[in-house]
């Protein structure tokens, strides 16, 4: 099973680096860009293809790993396997 | 007293403290290396800047959970003396001896510069040779210094007297534009609550010489050093 991590700066807390992205998007013509918010995106492969226990590992890994839940939020996402 | 410095791969401050416990306080020091099950009955751990697993991740994240920090947790919680600078700091903050965290600086530049400092406390073995409100000079060089935490975290860090070091005005007051990389509430250092772990991102140990002409950060090795025994042994007496 593959699933799909993403952490990104929480919503309260200032992204600087999002900010920045956000300037350099309006100075290249998109002025409609409100809010950039600069995150990291994880493909994980899992020996297993148990849903339930694929997300608690997941979870488990956000919190100990992949985020920092002082400052980021993430988001899991099981994606299904092409059919062969 | 013994001291030791950890080694992560990509530290790059650890001779420079190496050398100001060694050479110019003339202590016993070791490099402890990442992948060391124990810190080898050092009564002081020093974690040093640099870029520990080449801040794959978020700085210090990697680190946090090598081997030998399993060791300096069982340290801090039997009231052994840990010193985090700059990296150091946040691989502490990553193995959670302290609270809160590091973003990217608010401006986005890498901060390589002097910045004023002002003592809140010190009552604690780092802080004994300088006094309260003492405005104090070191260098800082990161990328990654922005200290943060929930509004409620932070109001507690206050309410325990946590903060310890404080982004200044050569003359001591509060303000946004010496505060480089836009921590919260010019937050530059932090203490756990037994007072045990100190973190910084300011840089001690690139001023502790004459020759570098500078020494406002020896005084902080000489009370960690001085003060090294005491508590390992404290703690000792009361778990039997």
């Amino acid at each position: 099973m593959r699933a799909r991590v993403t952490v990104y700066p929480r919503r309260e807390i200032l992204d600087p680096q999002g900010k920045a992205i956000r300037d350099a998007l309006v100075r290249i013509g998109f002025p409609e860009v409100h809010e950039v918010r600069a995150g990291k995106c994880f493909e994980i492969e899992l020996g297993t293809e148990d849903a339930e226990q694929a997300g608690e590992a997941l979870a488990k890994m956000c919190k100990k790993l992949l985020a920092n839940t002082v400052v980021e939020d993430y988001e899991i996402e099981l994606l299904q396997e092409e059919p062969a | 007293m013994r001291c030791g410095v950890v080694i992560f791969p990509g530290s790059n401050c650890d001779h420079d403290v190496y050398h100001v416990l060694k050479h110019v306080l003339e202590q016993d020091v070791l490099f402890l290396w990442h992948q060391d099950e124990t810190i080898k009955s050092c009564e002081l751990v020093v974690l040093p800047g640099g870029w520990s697993y080449g801040d794959y991740l978020r700085g210090g994240a990697l680190a946090a959970l090598s081997p030998v920090m399993a060791a300096v947790k069982r340290h801090a919680a039997a009231g052994g003396l840990v010193l985090g600078v700059c990296n150091g700091f946040q691989v502490l903050l990553e193995a959670q001896l302290l609270p809160g965290a590091m973003r990217r600086n608010a401006r986005l530049r890498f901060e390589c510069r002097d910045v004023h400092l002002k003592v809140e406390r010190n009552d604690l073995p780092f802080t004994r040779h300088y006094r309260v409100g003492q405005v104090i000079r070191m260098p800082i060089a990161h990328g990654e210094g922005n200290y943060e935490d929930a509004a409620e975290a932070l109001d507690r860090l206050e309410a325990n007297r946590q903060v310890v070091f404080r982004y200044v005005a050569p003359d001591g007051a509060p303000d946004p534009e010496w505060n480089f990389n836009g921590s919260a509430r010019g937050i530059a250092g932090v203490t756990n609550a037994a007072g045990n772990v100190l973190g910084l991102m300011p840089h001690p140990e690139r001023c502790a010489e004459e020759v570098l002409g500078n020494t406002d950060g020896l005084a902080l090795f000489r009370g960690a050093v001085e003060a090294a025994v005491k508590p390992l042994l404290a703690a000792r007496g009361g778990a039997r």
